[in-house]
């Protein structure tokens, strides 16, 4: 199910602005990456390239490859749409649907293959899927009320679930935990755990302490300079980039945050 | 600058100029508003009254005013309703182009063009209801007669001159289609990014993105948008006047030659030669047409808000 990713000389564009440059990289398969760096350095950029979701804003594309299982995703007969159904995202601002139960929002995306669902089966699927983002015990007697009369944590916790119903094989969070409290920050970090056991995470994160937390491996991403695009400075296992990094630019950054 | 005079009481809230001056201003015109209504409706039914009692002569041989009243009424909510059925499909299906299919110039293009099918007056729908549209109807209601028949809809037999009721409405449908058009795409456009990103991202496709989170955004929009513009067609005249062929009948053939009026028609081409009492007898369908468009736009109004349940932070 996991997947590895090979990135390979990616430009990233808005229209004429080229946001990001040159990135290569490999990402490990059954792993927590973690993406640190800068304000506007194209951490979320690059995050959105991975499933194809930057290509959505009128205007932006790519160059380069990102090859997942022996096919590049850009490649012209790839669609988009299938990409998307096998990279699962989270977004940094909790977002169920608002006119869906939880139930629904869990299975929305198993809804979109559009082949008709026993009621078992999908009772198993959210079942199963609120287990595993952690959130069963306090929504399995509301599953009828809508997603969006959760807490912010409890409704990041639902699109983590609906993000892994579909059983994606990589699966990308941006900042998934700015918009909570310490506990259920700590909560979705203890599900980062447990699923890195199936998926291939990608976790973009302005917390220094979450990123050596939670990754195996970390990538830092910096401005060459104003108005110039960003650039992934270096990636290495997060062992080695918070004790011993190889630039001079990523050890100033982390020191400057850690203080 | 805030009202000094009222220093020596502490607790006096601080009041700005221009928002005493604002909010005055905005209560006079709704007052206004309201007044101009309140008299419209208070002369309709002072001059409407006599209608009730009046002889048979008065309203062309109708012993009642509800026998009067009713088949004009049911003209024109038949030829409103078919009008809504053609028109907002339409307008939604332009709307959604408008706002998520066409690139931003031709959608900007789109919506310009549409916004001026608003600025066309009545008259210039009528001449071409009556001169382009009708003629052309005539084959089509031909052929809808010889096929679907056995339908009540379309029994016959066909108009020659295509002046029908489904003629009519085709006219208020385009006539209905600027205001339906630009409320469903303002209220598409608003549909919050964070939702439809979270669809998109999960492979819906473009359509299965606006059921899951445009049509559920715009639900009420839609339905008041609608509403709206059944009012514009329950009360539009001088198209459906020029139009329509009516002998004032009751029946749902919508392709015959024998039609039934609508109330706002029927005012227009009777009012010249009215006196008397005709004239209170008109006056007091008008009454009806009042208070139906009212009712409609006043359910538009409370199911748009209610609004979209749900937050988007
Ligand atoms: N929709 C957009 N259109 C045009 N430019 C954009 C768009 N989104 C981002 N950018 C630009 O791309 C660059 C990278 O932005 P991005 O959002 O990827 O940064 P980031 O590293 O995620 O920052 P943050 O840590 O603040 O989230 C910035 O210069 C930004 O202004
Ligand atoms: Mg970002």
């Amino acid at each position: 199910m996991a997947k590895s990713i090979d990135v390979s000389d990616l430009d990233i564009y808005y229209g004429d602005f080229l946001a990001v440059e040159g990135v290569s990289m490999t990402i490990r398969a059954r792993s927590v990456t973690a993406l640190i760096g800068p304000s506007g350095c194209g951490k979320s950029t690059f995050l959105r390239s991975l499933n194809r979701m930057h290509e959505v804003i009128p205007g932006a594309r790519v160059d380069g490859k990102i090859v997942i299982d022996g096919q590049n995703m850009y490649d012209a007969d790839v669609d988009p749409v299938q990409v998307r159904r096998s990279v699962g995202m989270v977004f940094q601002r909790p977002n169920p649907f608002p006119t869906m139960s939880i139930y629904e929002n869990v299975l929305a995306g198993n809804r979109l293959n559009s082949k008709r669902m026993p009621k078992s089966e999908a009772d198993s699927i959210v079942e199963k899927s609120l287990k595993g983002a952690n959130l069963w015990e306090e929504v399995k007697n509301r599953l009828n009320k809508p997603g969006s009369s959760l807490s912010g944590g409890q409704q990041q916790r639902l699109c983590i679930a609906r993000a892994i119903a579909v059983e994606p094989q990589v699966l990308l969070m941006d900042e998934p935990c700015s918009a909570l409290d310490p506990i259920s920050t700590s909560a979705i970090e203890d599900l980062i755990h447990d699923l890195k056991s199936d998926y291939t995470i990608v976790i973009v994160t302005h917390n220094m302490q979450q990123a050596a937390r939670v990754s195996e491996d970390t990538g830092f991403f910096n401005l060459a300079g104003a108005g110039k695009p960003g650039r992934l400075v270096e990636m290495n296992p997060t062992s080695k980039i918070f004790s011993n990094p190889d630039e001079p630019s990523t050890e100033a950054y982390i020191s400057g945050r850690f203080g | 600058m805030t009202v000094t005079e009222a220093a020596p009481k502490p607790p006096a809230p601080v009041r700005r100029t221009g928002d005493v001056v604002f909010s005055g201003l905005a209560r006079a015109a709704g007052i206004t508003i309201l007044v101009a209504l309140a008299g419209v409706a208070v002369f309709l039914t002072i001059e409407g009254f006599p209608a009730v009692t009046a002889p048979a002569s008065a309203m062309g041989g109708k012993s009642g005013i509800v026998l009067y009243v009713w088949p004009l009424l049911f003209g024109t909510l038949l030829a409103a309703l078919l009008a809504m059925i053609i028109a907002t499909p339409l307008a939604i299906g332009v709307a959604l182009v408008i706002s998520h299919f066409a690139p931003r110039k031709l959608s900007r293009t789109l919506g310009y063009l549409i916004d001026l099918l608003a600025a066309v007056p009545s008259v210039v729908y009528g001449l071409w209801g009556i001169n382009f549209l009708a003629p052309r109807m005539v084959g089509l209601y031909e052929w809808l007669e010889e096929n679907l028949g056995f339908l009540p809809f379309f029994t016959g037999p066909a108009s020659s001159t295509g002046r029908t009721i489904l003629t009519a409405s085709l006219v208020l449908a385009v006539m209905a289609l600027p205001i339906i058009t630009a409320i469903t795409r303002e209220i598409f456009a608003q549909t919050p990014v964070l939702h439809q990103e979270a669809a998109l991202a999960l492979g819906a496709t473009r359509w299965e993105m606006i059921r899951m989170t445009v049509f559920p955004y715009g639900r009420s929009g839609m339905v008041s948008a609608t509403m709206l513009g059944l009012g514009r067609a329950l009360g539009e005249t001088m198209a459906v006047a020029m139009v329509l062929s009516a002998t004032g009948v009751i029946s749902f053939n919508l392709i015959s030659s024998t039609n039934p009026s609508t109330i706002a028609a029927n005012i227009a081409l009777q009012f010249g030669e009215a006196s008397g009492l005709k004239v209170n007898v008109l006056i007091f369908s008008g009454l009806v047409l009042f208070v139906v468009t009212f009712i409609v736009n006043f359910l538009g109004r409370a199911i748009a808000g209610r609004g979209y349940k749900g937050e988007s932070r």
